[in-house]
């Protein structure tokens, strides 16, 4: 693979509002021709069907490590590959189901590079970066386990990150 | 010293943080849960002891026994669940 020709621009938001995933790619992008390939990923909040649905979501975080851990985190993705340029926003505070919650939007000259670190970034997010959900339904409100899935995923790409056990 | 706490850990303990005076007794993070399962009683020294507890030091988490300074800020939280 060929070496990126530029410090890759990473950015990285934890915010209250609402974000528009068209002016975060044009963002992502910032005038430059050098990129052949974006790859995103947006999740949203799930409202499962049935008695126990969910209608809300409360995101909490910690200010400050949240952030640092997510850079970390793009930092190590492009070290294994060439990017040019990744972001990642995160919403917390109170989020309905079906409201977007994550983005994550790398750009690299060709789309394997894009399209592998935006599942790197989303994997070791999930596990490493200091969120917590709570899902309120009908039946109240109860804080989301973590899944050994997701850190089995995370595990995979055999990073040595931070140190979540 | 920061103390700080989050989600399941916070709510259960009531407590969103705490600042400590550095001392020897909360030289390093071992002595310092100890400390706070101590000062806080059987509610507390459940909480903390928690197999799954991952604590942080300046915002980096660590899996071992480290020693503090004066200044250092500790957390408290369960596993994490973003994304």
């Amino acid at each position: 693979m060929a070496e990126a020709r530029r410090q890759p621009a990473l950015a990285v938001s934890v915010q209250l509002a609402d974000f528009d995933v068209a002016d975060l790619q044009r963002r992502l992008l910032a005038g430059s021709a050098e990129e052949g390939a974006v790859a995103s990923f947006t999740g949203y909040v799930r409202g499962a069907a049935g008695e126990g649905r969910l209608q809300f979501m409360e995101l909490e975080h910690y200010p400050g490590m949240t952030e640092r851990s997510i850079r970390d985190i793009l930092e190590r993705a492009c070290g294994r590959w060439p990017l040019l340029a990744a972001s990642v926003v995160h919403r917390v505070g109170r989020l309905a189901a079906g409201e977007q919650i994550v983005w994550v939007g790398v750009a690299s000259a060709h789309r394997e590079a894009a399209f592998i670190a935006c599942e790197f970034i989303m994997d070791y997010l999930k596990n490493e970066a200091p969120f917590w959900k709570k899902e309120e339904g009908p039946q109240g409100a109860h804080w989301v386990e973590a899944h050994a899935g997701d850190l089995a995923r995370a595990e995979r790409w055999g990073d040595k990150g931070a140190d979540i056990t | 010293m920061k103390v700080l706490f989050f989600a399941r850990v916070k709510e259960e303990l009531g407590c969103a943080g705490l600042e400590l005076h550095w001392r020897d007794a909360v030289a390093s993070l071992d002595a310092l849960q100890a400390q706070l399962c101590l000062d806080g009683g059987g509610r507390w020294q459940d909480v903390l002891n928690r197999p799954n507890m991952i604590r942080a030091v300046n915002q980096v988490v660590v899996s071992a026994d480290v020693e503090l300074r004066d200044g250092d800020e500790v957390a408290f939280f369960p596993p994490v669940t973003g994304g």
